[in-house]
């Protein structure tokens, strides 16, 4: 699989709101604590969001809704990614554009 | 099976819009819980529910009905809901909680006025302006729906001449305080839990309790809101023994209760998870949230659940009578003594 930039739907990301996915380091304190044990979020999708991969944000819909927004990634995460929000947002932009 | 997210999202989504809550319930039942207490109706300070306690009841009634109907055929006829119920409000034929349901959660907005009365404080109630705040619609992503709800909200309180609100729950708290300043400009309204307001102001508690109780810090409220210590020091004061479970404050883990309205199978798995953690320290634990408080509770497997209101009420009512015997009644509230 390649990582094809698609700036059109970056872009279209970005103007939800706030998305700091790219701030994300990719260290994984994020997957190891999550309550849900949701392995995708935030590392793969957020890959995923930040290079407009849209086929791949959609097929990962439930993992976006299965969140518990509960933040205790954030707690853990050291280059202070609002992982929360920008799962948020992600929402947002599936209600948007379809499933 | 889940139902279709896209739907189930779009049908709360279509009742903030159109009726004004996720799911809306009429203002007799939402405002019930205050008949006996006569507040005044506005004022500068208001007690603020958001409904959030008043709904759980009818919540419930609907994610049972999600469960059947998740599991069958009919789930593909969401959409088809969806259109109806856009005509007719659906919750209002389907979730029909019992009295002794509804009864069982207004009794913390109850509980929460007859406390700010007795530590003194001053406010008034917004009966039929008390309106759902918008949490789980902003949780799901329906950020247009819940911008033009939080401006009605807002103009509501505007009209009311409100200036500051005393929230009872975390997510009603979160919105006010956190979510609307980001929605709505000059938005410069003071929100305090009631916690807050209590830890600071101190309430006469008379009647302390004696025990051991486990506390179950809800996400919003620890990592959301950063209100931590208020409940604690409350409890300290009240007489109560406060153990902190594996994971509590900063750290404190998901009771799964965010998840129900989609997932009710992985909320009540996660619910299990945390019942466990929370059984290890203590028999009874009491939470500050109502979905925290449903959640754990269906998982409860003999561990007590109770909302902290419930018992700081009962550590700040007057005096027990003597019995015959001349010894006081013993302090209610705790299993296991």
């Amino acid at each position: 699989m390649s990582a094809l930039v698609v700036a059109q739907v970056t872009g279209k990301l970005r103007g939800l709101g706030p998305i700091d996915a790219d701030e994300c380091m990719n260290c994984g304190f994020c997957s190891a604590i999550c309550p849900l044990g949701v392995d995708v979020l935030p590392r793969r999708l957020f890959r995923y969001a930040v290079f407009g991969m849209e086929q791949q944000v959609r097929a990962e819909s439930e993992a976006i809704f299965s969140c518990l927004l509960c933040r205790a990634c954030e707690q853990s995460c050291p280059a202070g990614v609002h992982i929360t929000e920008n799962v948020r947002l992600l929402r947002g932009w599936l209600l948007r554009e379809g499933r | 099976m889940p139902l279709p997210t896209r739907d189930v999202v779009g049908i709360l989504a279509d009742n903030l819009r159109i009726r004004g809550s996720v799911l809306p319930i009429p203002a007799r039942q939402a405002t019930r819980w205050a008949r006996d207490l006569d507040l005044p109706r506005g004022g500068e300070t208001v007690l603020y529910t958001g409904l959030m306690y008043q709904l759980i009841p009818y919540i419930e009634r609907l994610v049972a009905i999600e469960q059947l109907f998740g599991n069958s055929p009919l789930a593909r006829l969401t959409g088809v809901g969806r259109r109806l119920n856009r005509l007719i409000n659906g919750v209002a034929f389907v979730a029909r909680p019992s009295a002794s349901e509804r009864a069982e959660y207004d009794r913390v907005p109850a509980n929460v006025a007859r406390l700010l009365q007795r530590a003194g404080v001053q406010f008034g109630y917004l009966y039929e302006d008390d309106l759902y705040a918008g949490a789980l619609a902003h949780d799901l992503g329906a950020d247009d729906v819940v911008a033009s709800h939080a401006r009605k909200v807002a103009a509501l309180l505007r009209k009311h001449r409100v200036r500051e609100v005393i929230t009872i729950d975390p997510h009603t708290t979160n919105m006010l305080r956190s979510v609307y300043p980001t929605l709505i400009e000059d938005y410069d309204l003071r929100v305090r839990s009631y916690l807050e307001v209590l830890a600071e102001r101190g309430l006469p508690f008379e009647s302390p309790l004696a025990g051991k109780v486990v506390v179950h810090d809800p996400c919003v409220y620890a990592r959301y809101e950063n209100m931590i210590e208020p409940p604690r020091k409350l409890l300290a004061e009240a007489g109560l023994e406060v153990v902190e479970p594996q994971n509590s404050g900063l750290l404190t883990w998901c009771c799964g209760g965010p998840v129900e309205a989609l997932y009710p199978a992985k909320a009540a798995a996660l619910a299990a998870v945390r019942v466990a953690q929370l059984r290890e320290v203590a028999p009874d634990c009491l939470t500050m949230c109502p979905i925290c408080l449903v959640n754990l509770r269906k998982s409860a497997d003999g561990m007590r659940f109770r909302d902290i209101s419930e018992y700081l009420i009962e550590a700040s009512a007057p005096p027990p009578e003597t019995c015959p015997t001349g010894q006081p009644d013993p302090a209610p509230g705790l299993s296991g003594r």
